[in-house]
């Protein structure tokens, strides 16, 4: 495996000139001053590289790198476990409404009414989807909801005297941001095991709870757990929690399986997150920010962080400080607060009545390529999947091709490859993750590329080995990169002008210099 | 088709056990870094923590997931291969020597019998 890593895209330090600029500041009204002469020298540069461009350099780097990037606006995404679903250009709309993207956060509540109801609606339009009785909208991430899920459950435990307790129960498929935030709230992880069902093991979980009996705080349940399959033995497992005085949390990364259809409330869960960024149509990672609400029971309601929106008796809006249980603030401000009007949006666009079909199409979706797809790769759990299928990919690894070369084939087919080796006890995992905005074309147009990998495995595997052929850059060394990890830049030579063909036979990327500007 | 020394000792999260006299070297097996992939990076304990039977006593990062290290025995811990730090590759191409992770003085090394055997072990990983 060698490194092609190649420049694609210089940055904007190399592509600076000296004494090109971009913007004409005006002429100064007031006499200057040394730069000396107002800041302390401790605050002072002389060698500050800062790149020197024109405004039409700058556009068309950004522009460029763009384009290299690959997202759901340019193709299928089937990420296992992300829902990567279409994010309604409507939902930018309400954005860029002025009075709520230029909103302040420290204006008085009778000025901001409109985006104060929208954090009081979105309370209460989720508490319902839900099944819960309130809603927190600070968390900035999911991560950042099971955090505030485990202190709320911890705050419980403490206030009624069982602060003892220091077990959280996880499933081995759980994800691994969930022993993560157990071990942040300090509390310690056992580990559940799954059986040849796919499902918690019920016997293990009676077991465990007898041997941690009046030290368990909780347990933490995807549902549909992370191998797409429901748990069918629900309302047995958080009865059995609940009768050994734990609380139960519910991982809602895969909400989308459930949305208007069933609630996790209805379950017997007590607490849990939603990700709006995922089930909730709002941009993941650097499309963000995300969104972690945090649902909860009657029980729990005391402990939420402070603000919470409210409605006033004379129906005005406001934020609620007075929560002497509360855990206190978990972020600054309202939470995320665009990312929570987008999902706003996308809820109130298909309402209460359509709803259901987010879930079921997700679920329609996903069973259409497990069957279809199932009959060249390995399912893994053979039964009716939720919103996502996992395959196993061991006879193709018996013929020297493993999941992590079909991942990187997938890329020459226009495909952002599905999740791989996740969950870690699936060997040879692939989970495909189709939500409810693809057509069938789009997924039978994805089997039959899949399919076509199957016959190159056999025909060519090299093909698939040396994968990926057309994308910016070929295969990385992962390895090499996480071992020697690099992340400062320092100088190189300039870029030279008028570069030509860049040795990949792709046209030059190297940009004229516009030495006549 | 991955190595099992006949000699040593296995668990089911994968990790092996030498045993010499009350102490014994513990490390995962060729089975285990093979299902890891490449390894970038590992953690492991102090000198002197005191491990019990099940406890996590380390972490080890490939570029396909971050797993736990479990003690397989009891015991408190009196070495531990700094040599891996910069060059966990060790890790994977010689998981049963170089790629060793600590030395533990075991509290009672009868305990180690209760552990599976290299035919246990590998019929546990199906081979």
């Amino acid at each position: 495996m060698s490194i092609e890593l190649k420049i694609i895209e210089p940055t904007l330090f190399e592509l600076s000139r000296e004494g090109r600029f971009g913007f004409q500041l005006a002429a100064s009204d007031v006499p200057a001053k040394d730069a000396h002469e107002l800041l302390p020298d401790v605050a002072l540069r002389g060698d500050l590289p800062l790149p020197e461009l024109s405004e039409p350099d700058v556009v068309r780097h950004f522009i460029h790198l763009s384009s290299l990037n690959y997202c759901v606006d340019k193709g299928f995404y089937p990420l296992g476990s992300c829902t990567m679903k279409y994010n309604p250009k409507i939902n930018d709309a309400a954005v860029a409404m002025p009075g709520f993207a230029r909103v302040h956060p420290y204006q008085p509540e009778e000025t901001a009414q409109g985006a104060l109801e929208v954090l009081w609606q979105m309370q209460t339009a989720l508490s319902a989807l839900l099944g819960m009785d309130a809603v927190s909208l600070h968390p900035c991430a999911g991560a950042h909801g099971e955090l505030l899920g485990l202190m709320l459950i911890r705050a419980y435990h403490e206030h009624n005297g069982q602060g003892n307790r220091k077990s959280i129960l996880v499933p081995s498929a759980a994800h691994g941001t969930n022993p993560a935030s157990a071990a942040r709230c300090g509390y310690k992880t056992v580990s559940i095991d799954t059986d040849a069902r796919g499902l918690v093991d019920m016997n293990h979980l009676r077991a465990l709870l007898e041997k941690h009996a009046g030290d368990v705080a909780g347990l933490m349940l995807t549902n549909p757990n992370t191998l797409g399959l429901f748990e069918k033995d629900i309302l047995e497992i958080t009865g059995l929690i609940h009768d050994a005085g734990g609380l139960v949390y519910c991982d809602g990364a895969n909400m989308n399986a459930l949305v208007g259809t069933a609630r996790p409330g209805d379950m017997g869960f007590d607490v849990m997150h939603t990700n709006l960024h995922k089930t909730f149509s709002v941009p993941h990672g650097g499309g963000g920010p995300g969104a972690g609400p945090v649902g909860v029971k009657k029980i729990l309601e005391p402990f939420l962080p402070v603000p919470q929106a409210v409605r006033r008796e004379d129906g005005t809006f406001g934020l609620d400080y007075d929560r002497p249980l509360s855990v206190g603030k978990i972020g600054p401000f309202y939470g995320p607060f665009l990312a929570i009007l987008r999902a706003y949006v996308y809820i109130r666009h298909y309402g209460r009545e359509r709803m259901h079909e987010i879930s079921q199409n997700a679920v329609l979706n996903a069973n259409y390529i497990r069957v279809r797809l199932g009959e060249t790769f390995e399912v893994a759990y053979p039964e009716i999947c939720m919103h996502e299928c996992v395959f196993t990919l061991k006879a193709l690894k018996a013929k020297g091709v493993k999941a992590l070369d079909v991942a990187k084939r997938i890329i020459d087919y226009g495909y952002h490859p599905p999740t791989m080796y996740f969950p870690l006890l699936v060997p040879e995992c692939l989970m495909i993750e189709p939500t409810e905005t693809e057509s069938v074309e789009t997924i039978d147009a994805f089997i039959a590329a899949m399919e076509q990998i199957a016959r190159e495995a056999d025909e060519n595997p090299s093909l698939i080995l040396n994968a990926p052929h057309a994308a910016p850059v070929r295969r990385l060394d992962e390895a090499a990169a996480a071992r020697n990890l690099d992340l400062s830049w320092t100088p190189r030579e300039p870029v030279p002008s008028f570069q030509g063909d860049n040795g990949d036979g792709h046209p030059g990327t190297g940009r004229e210099s516009a030495s006549t500007f | 088709m991955s190595e099992v020394p006949p000699d040593y000792k296995y668990t089911k999260s994968h990790e092996w056990i030498k045993l010499d006299g009350d102490t014994a070297t513990i490390g995962i097996t060729d089975h285990a870094q093979e299902e890891l992939g490449d390894i970038v990076y590992v953690e492991l304990p102090e000198v002197g923590r005191v491990l019990s039977e099940d406890d996590t006593f380390g972490t080890v990062e490939s570029v396909k997931a971050v797993s736990d290290l479990y003690a397989p025995i009891a015991g408190e811990v009196v070495e531990v291969n700094d040599a891996l730090t910069g060059a966990e590759a060790a890790i994977n191409d010689s998981p049963y020597e170089s790629g060793w992770m600590i030395k533990v003085k075991l509290k009672d090394p009868a305990q180690a019998q209760s552990l599976l055997d290299a035919a246990t072990y590998k019929s546990e990983i199906g081979e």
